[in-house]
């Protein structure tokens, strides 16, 4: 099948300065060589915990960073390395969402200005043109016709996530990044926002990657799901089979910590020891493996902990440390 | 099963409670005048156990909380009526004097940003310590070293130079493990937890909620936990109570309250979440309208006024009992009527 986004080997590294005269002491490896696809019309889910690169990887495919090294290939067009020029008539194709729309939206713009901002930039049809778009888009999102002349504060935090969406969809895009869209929202209105979200979908074949941190949300709208640590994708499936049958350890002891409503579910929880370890001085090996205190950890360094395709399109990091003695073996072979 | 109807005021049945909170109403002042956010809430709970409160945003879960050790904004909140008896005496009628040396103390409190918690230009060791200070004899050093060591138990590595850092130097995770330390250190005996693991990650989610569960175990702490998610309800709660609109629509034990729901809201609420069970991108329920603004709140049945129904009844639904423990608002239209 096609790939509408491809993403190749992707670092994005931010120097960390400090003392006196502001020297560069280090580098926090927010990203540190990421490989990816989507394809068009489907969800990728991107899980993970906080300050381990979600987000940093979703700025860095829409080009709000520049990335350190890597490659994003969008629609067959590498787009890394073009110019603010040359990528803004690109970025109709790709569009980017966020969490809280009360500090995304411009609150001095009425919800009308507010979507037409992306029409005017890109100087799409006339006036006229602009204005019937935004009713047009005002309607798709199930927003009432008479809060185009409101302004954010007006809204309630659902209301304002539809204006979100609004704009996100204004320019027809083919790939929206989503940045943890619910997770600001209360329950009720969270499944009217995820609704709108598989709705608008299915009628405008947009591709989705979808960064959010609840599990069951991102299982809920995702047909894949990647899962991220400490810079790095250690795991990607679909999300029948990523939920079912998870491979790598960290994946494993993520879903184990998900809260259930069902008693029998309960209780087996896998304990993670300490803390994410700081992307500004990762350690040398497998970074799970570490904060596990993984015996073979020792082994891992230097080691290429790349994905593997351990079953049919389910792909999981090569690493002694985090599968079992089984898979472990059967990567070993794939390497 | 038969439908209890007792007349009997709800926090009457449970004898060994720590709290037990009466027919709270509070009210805050608003350009219309007094509004009352919340209305005639009762609630209970006993050493040791744990009261879950859920409902959306704008439901009045945090409020009532608050008013519990009369944390609410003055002049511009008040509790208008109502008992909050804790440990056999009312708080309603102590000083603010008397009131202090309740909270902090006896009643803690966990909020849900960690970072508006702490003072930024203070230690963490001293902003720990300052609550020993307050509360007991103990001496600058005894205090330290108490909060040294509490926030080792508190899952903290390296304690003895933690305690020396300022809130910016944690992540947000350790920063929420701090203020728990905070809201321990005196060994309450009433905890109250609103929303604490909302902002952390799951995993960190889950050993925090562990680590309250041990205290629990070892000290006999009550805890009022706070939350949206419902899962967090099930996995620590013994009871339930779920507010809408400033009222409890229904209480029981998390067992029943999650088998077999019995108030439209409750069941609205849990069928809108989606579960891992749930078949991907499935149209998930959802409930129709918003909560009403406050002073747009009717005296009958608010869940009824949300979905738009007409010809109701201005009288307020009374409580009734379905089984030992389980209550729920009887709305004709809200209540939904099983096997009984």
């Amino acid at each position: 099948m096609s790939k509408l986004l491809e993403v190749e080997n992707l670092k994005m590294h931010f120097p960390v300065k400090g003392g006196v005269l502001m020297r560069q002491r280090g580098l926090v490896k927010a990203v540190d060589g990421v490989s990816f696809f989507i394809r068009p019309g489907e969800t990728l889910g991107l899980v993970g915990e906080s300050g381990c690169g979600k987000s940093t990887l979703g700025k860095a495919i829409v080009r709000l960073y520049d990335p350190s090294a890597g490659k994003v290939v969008f629609d067959g067009q590498d787009i890394t390395k073009l110019g603010q020029g040359s990528l803004r008539p690109l970025r109709q194709g790709f569009q980017m969402m966020f969490q809280d729309p009360a500090e995304s939206l411009n609150s001095r713009f009425s919800v009308a200005q507010v979507i037409r901002e992306p029409l005017d930039i890109q100087k799409l049809g006339s006036v006229a043109d602009r204005d019937a778009k935004v009713r047009e888009l005002v309607e798709a999102v199930g927003l009432p016709a008479s809060s185009v002349d409101k302004y954010p504060s007006e809204l309630s935090g659902g209301q304002r996530q539809r204006v979100g969406v609004a704009r996100a969809i204004a320019l027809n895009p083919r790939l929206i990044v989503l940045d943890e869209p619910v997770s600001a929202l209360d329950v009720s209105v969270q499944s009217q926002v995820l609704n709108l979200l598989v709705e608008l979908q299915e009628k405008l074949d947009l591709a989705y990657l979808f960064i959010a941190h609840d599990l069951a949300v991102v299982k809920h709208i995702s047909d894949r799901v990647a899962v991220m640590y400490l810079g790095k994708i250690v795991e990607v499936a679909s999300s029948e089979e990523i939920y079912k049958n998870p491979k790598h350890a960290y994946t494993k002891a993520l879903l184990s910590a998900i809260p259930q409503t069902d008693p029998e579910r309960q209780g087996q929880r896998i304990k993670l020891e300490g803390e994410v370890p700081s992307p500004i001085d990762p350690p040398a090996g497998s970074a799970f493996g570490h904060r596990i205190k993984h015996p073979r950890y020792e082994e891992t360094i230097g080691m290429d902990l790349a994905l593997v395709e351990i079953a049919p399109d389910h792909w999981v990091a090569a690493d002694p440390c985090c599968l079992s003695e089984e898979d472990w073996e059967k990567a070993q072979e794939l390497m | 099963m038969k439908l209890l109807e007792r007349k009997v005021p709800m926090s009457d049945l449970n004898k060994d409670a720590i709290l037990e909170v009466r027919d709270l109403a509070v009210e805050f002042e608003s350009p219309q005048g007094w509004v009352r956010a919340v209305d005639g809430v009762s609630l209970s709970v006993a050493p040791g156990k744990t009261l879950g409160i859920v409902g959306e945003s704008g439901c009045g879960k945090s409020v009532t909380a608050m008013s519990v050790v009369d944390l609410l904004p003055k002049p511009m909140g008040r509790v208008a009526q109502g008992e909050v008896v804790f440990k056999g005496r009312d708080l309603r009628g102590l000083s603010n004097k008397e009131l202090y040396k309740v909270r902090g103390a006896e009643v803690s409190y966990i909020f849900q940003e960690p970072m508006t918690a702490l003072n930024p230009v203070h230690k963490i060791g001293k902003q720990i310590s300052e609550v020993l200070l307050l509360h007991t004899k103990m001496t600058k050093a005894e205090a330290w070293d108490a909060s040294v060591e509490m926030l080792g138990s508190v899952g903290i590595p390296a304690p003895e130079q933690r305690a020396n850092e300022y809130p910016h130097q944690l992540s947000g995770g350790m920063r929420q493990r701090v203020v728990i330390a905070m809201a321990l250190v005196a060994q309450p005996d009433l905890l109250i937890a609103d929303e604490p693991t909302t902002a952390l990650d799951v995993t960190v989610q889950a050993e925090i909620l562990d680590l309250i569960k041990s205290l629990q175990a070892e000290h006999g702490m009550a805890v009022i936990m706070i939350t949206h998610d419902l899962g967090v309800i099930a996995e620590t709660c013994d009871e339930v109570v779920v507010m809408y609109a400033g009222r409890v629509v229904e209480r029981g034990a998390v067992r029943d309250l999650f088998k077999e729901p019995r108030h439209a809201y409750t069941k609205a609420l849990l069928a809108s979440i989606p579960s891992l069970d749930h078949p991907g991108k499935s149209v998930l329920p959802t409930i129709p309208g918003t909560v009403a603004a406050i002073d747009d709140f009717v005296s009958g049945c608010r869940f009824c006024q949300r979905l738009g129904r007409e010809n109701q009844s201005p009288e307020r639904p009374p409580m009734v009992e379905l089984s030992a423990g389980h209550w729920v608002e009887d709305c004709p239209q809200c209540h939904e009527k099983g096997s009984e």
